[in-house]
């Protein structure tokens, strides 16, 4: 099966939908088509820079170069998980606690998948480490940002009903208890929604994409289940570390809720 | 378990159970009220800890320093002072939700030498405003009291027998902070900090639970500190009376 290449006028006619699209809205005066052509630009841009990277790595294929691309691409998405909170550990937890625990758990289930599941040669084979460290790292970057976001802001709300916990003489892990349960279900929840919906509701972006691409539905279904697997295993440890570790930090060691280590970003 | 004793052999009762007398003679309690009819000591076996001074050495926190006290079991110590004076935070201080200085000792027991959580299970905070979690109000009460004494301590209050089985989301403010007193002796404490205990209460459900408190201060010998502003109520309940002024807590006459 051969796949069909797209050339650049082929793209500018997809790119000249956008822009009819752009214009309804400026007609229709939703104040969206400055933002849509702006997200659209960004879009054609950051992904033929990323394709460029891509290219390069995957003519290299050496580990460190590859390693070098997994840091960047975690840092990345430790500041997003940052950016995304309205209330933060102050004194660079916030980013700290949700890089470590994306290192931790993207890290530790590609390497996993990549050495005793597919087992490509040599293991780091961009072709393979690259996506999936990047799907994997998008979805728990997703869990960990809800699961830490819901549990600052929780903290930040119901400070008062925490503080009278300890008063009681309940030990911080269980003043905390509700709270933590219901932010590690927060941000755990959106990809179990999305595996119970897959190819039904929708037909899986990566999949799509392969199938697109040549390869038979079969093997793209195989792949799709391996990775929609191992991206819940990734955020759902994600999402935990993060939660608990995060809460950790929200009490001294004489089990006192520190609200000054929140700070409400504006 | 720490077994409690007879409460008159006590150093402090006999002083204190003055002014319960006092009290007693301007206005008529229904007998179920009175000391003498709390319960008997074959009942006190699940009885609170108790009988330890609580000891304030050099605390300072925010605006107060040097607030040094001693505070004997059995004792209600009032303390008042101008808003924002510091009131609420020293009684923090002293239960350990906020960083501090100076020492406070439970009898032999030492705050920074225990974990957090078991200080404050002895040395028990109860807010101006309270928490609630759980949907009824008994899923909240620690295993401190049995069947009978919660009883008394709900008709002492002026509640129904089936008070317990209330949903804590119909309670009014005013029902929240007694329940949130009886709460507090049901988790066995060892001293009691009180924050305006009877702030959201009218007049004569004030002096119930005024009274309900002396009692079982004294009964339990808890050393307690209570914020109050109002001169008649710390008349009224005070062994001694401290008043924040300036950085400082003075003795009142």
């Amino acid at each position: 099966m051969t796949v069909i290449d797209l050339n650049i006028w082929q793209l500018g006619m997809a790119a000249m939908l956008v822009v009819l699209l752009a214009a309804c809205t400026w007609y229709a005066r939703l104040g969206l088509g400055k933002s849509l052509l702006i997200a659209a630009a960004r879009t054609a841009i950051q992904l033929s820079l990323i394709g460029l990277v891509l290219e390069a790595l995957f003519s290299v294929a050496r580990l460190h170069w590859v390693a070098l691309m997994a840091v960047i691409m975690l840092l990345l998405a430790g500041r997003e998980v940052m950016a995304r909170q309205r209330y933060r550990l102050s004194g660079g937890w916030a980013f700290g606690i949700g890089t470590l625990s994306m290192f931790v758990s993207s890290f530790a289930v590609t390497l996993l998948t990549l050495l005793v599941i597919i087992g490509p040669d040599p293991w780091y084979t961009p072709q393979y480490a690259i996506p999936l460290l990047g799907m994997m790292l998008g979805n728990t970057m997703t869990g960990v940002a809800l699961g830490l976001d819901r549990l600052t802001e929780s903290v930040w709300r119901q400070r008062a009903l925490i503080e009278n916990r300890l008063m009681l003489g309940q030990p911080w892990q269980e003043a905390i208890g509700d709270i933590r349960r219901e932010a590690m279900r927060g941000g755990m929840i959106p990809t179990i929604n999305a595996m119970a919906a897959a190819g039904i509701v929708s037909l899986p972006g990566m999949m799509t994409g392969q199938i697109l691409a040549g390869s038979p539905p079969a093997l793209a279904v195989k792949y799709q289940i391996l990775i929609m697997f191992t991206i819940c295993v990734g955020t759902g440890f994600g999402t935990m570390a993060a939660v608990l570790s995060g809460s950790r930090r929200l009490f001294d060691q004489r089990e006192r809720l520190r609200m000054d280590r929140i700070r409400r970003m504006h | 378990m720490r077994q409690f004793g007879a409460v008159a052999d006590r150093p402090g009762y006999r002083t204190v159970s003055r002014r319960s007398l006092q009290w007693c003679e301007f206005t008529t309690w229904p007998a179920a009220l009175m000391p003498s009819t709390l319960p008997d000591t074959a009942a006190r076996s699940s009885s609170l800890s108790g009988s330890a001074a609580l000891h304030l050495q050099d605390v300072a926190i925010g605006t107060l320093t040097q607030v040094t006290a001693h505070i004997a079991a059995g004792e209600i110590l009032c303390l008042s002072g101008t808003s924002g004076s510091g009131k609420s935070r020293l009684l923090r201080a002293i239960a350990d939700l906020d960083p501090h200085g100076g020492e406070i000792h439970l009898g032999d027991h030492i705050q920074g030498k225990m974990p957090g959580h078991s200080w404050r299970r002895e040395v028990m905070l109860v807010p101006a405003e309270t928490q609630w979690w759980h949907d009824t109000v008994a899923e909240h009460l620690g295993p401190a009291m049995d069947e009978q004494a919660l009883q008394q301590a709900l008709t002492a209050l002026g509640f129904a027998p089936d008070t317990l089985h209330w949903q804590v989301s119909r309670l009014s403010s005013g029902e929240k902070q007694r329940l949130a007193l009886l709460r507090a002796i049901s988790h066995r404490p060892g001293a009691l900090l009180l924050d305006e205990p009877t702030a959201n209460l009218d007049g004569d459900t004030t002096l119930r639970t005024e009274q309900w408190l002396q009692d079982t201060v004294r009964y339990h010998a808890l050393p307690t500190l209570w914020v109050a502003h109002d001169p008649a109520q710390i008349a009224r309940v005070a062994d001694r009376h401290m008043h924040i002024e300036g950085h400082r807590l003075v003795q009142q006459p």
